[in-house]
């Protein structure tokens, strides 16, 4: 809870203050926000929704990445060691706002054919629509939210204990086995160096999940309002 | 005799098997399709890692079955 008051209150901070005053010729700190706005943008909004219709669903996918990666980036710093989005509340309520946002897409372009278009699939013949709309349904409505949150959360909890198992283990070995003499504490080493890997490997983690859940949340907007053929 | 433990580390290896698969497959298949064509390495590398996630999640359910408070027989 403290983590993700601290988080809030860091990300507020950082953009108040680089987003402050914006020159043309960017500084170096404008240009390192601008970057990563920039692959955000490109990358996860306009490669997806496209350019027109990715203006407007931008800044809450945009919230919705740098939440994520700062919530996640908190698991591997020294000291809080807790990613934000390893309690199941946050990617919970991210989940439900990414349910919504697309329901809410379908629903404003499509009106009441999104409904149809999303659970009746089309060249299909209509017997097997009683096995295929609840399918559909439960696939559309009921899943995509539930591995949402689960993706996130199991990503971030593994992670975190991988971490604790590494270093406890770590510390065990120096500290009890070596201590009492016993050369076979020395193992404490490698797991000293699994440790370190596997902190470099959750700070990658940590950006593919936020990277992983915008796309997916921007791909569900962009399957809710296309047209079928 | 009695065996007493936990199942959940099994049932979380046995899912693991599946996905571990599936997501060699999706990198193997990336890998070869950047050797045909190098100039795709961007888009390709994006949707393998669309695609590592979507078979990922089915063992983080796994995972997440074992957080489930079932009652003790």
């Amino acid at each position: 809870m403290l983590i993700r008051i601290l988080v809030v209150v860091l990300i507020l901070v950082v953009f108040w203050l680089g987003t402050r005053n914006l020159k043309i010729i960017p500084g170096r700190g404008q240009s390192a926000l601008e970057w990563i706005f920039g692959f955000v943008r490109q990358n996860i909004i306009f490669d997806t929704l496209g350019e027109q219709r990715g203006r407007r669903y931008e800044p809450i996918l945009m919230t919705m990445f740098f939440l994520i990666l700062s919530m996640n980036i908190t698991g591997v710093i020294p000291g809080l060691q807790l990613a934000g989005t390893a309690r199941i509340g946050l990617p919970i309520i991210l989940a439900i706002v990414s349910w919504i946002m697309f329901m809410y897409a379908g629903m404003r372009e499509k009106g009441g054919k999104f409904w149809k278009d999303s659970l009746f699939l089309p060249g299909v013949p209509w017997p097997l629509y009683f096995l295929l709309v609840p399918l559909e349904f439960f696939s559309t409505f009921i899943l995509r939210p539930i591995t949402l949150t689960l993706r996130l959360t199991m990503n971030m909890i593994a992670g975190h204990m991988l971490l604790v198992l590494c270093f406890t283990a770590t510390h065990f070995f120096f500290f009890t086995v070596l201590a009492s003499g016993n050369l076979i504490g020395l193992l404490g080493i490698g797991s000293f160096a699994f440790g370190v890997a596997f902190t470099v490997l959750e700070l990658f983690v940590a950006a593919l999940q936020a990277y992983v859940f915008t796309i997916l949340s921007a791909i569900y907007i962009q399957l809710a309002v296309a047209e079928e053929h | 005799m009695n065996v007493v433990g936990q199942l959940a580390p099994l049932a979380f290896g046995l899912a693991v098997i599946g996905s571990g698969i599936g997501v060699g497959i999706i990198v193997g298949k990336t890998i070869e399709s950047v050797a045909r064509q190098p100039e795709l390495q961007g888009r390709l590398s994006s949707l393998m890692f669309l695609g590592i996630a979507l078979t990922e999640a089915l063992c983080f359910i796994a995972i997440a079955v074992a957080f489930i408070p079932f009652p003790a027989p």
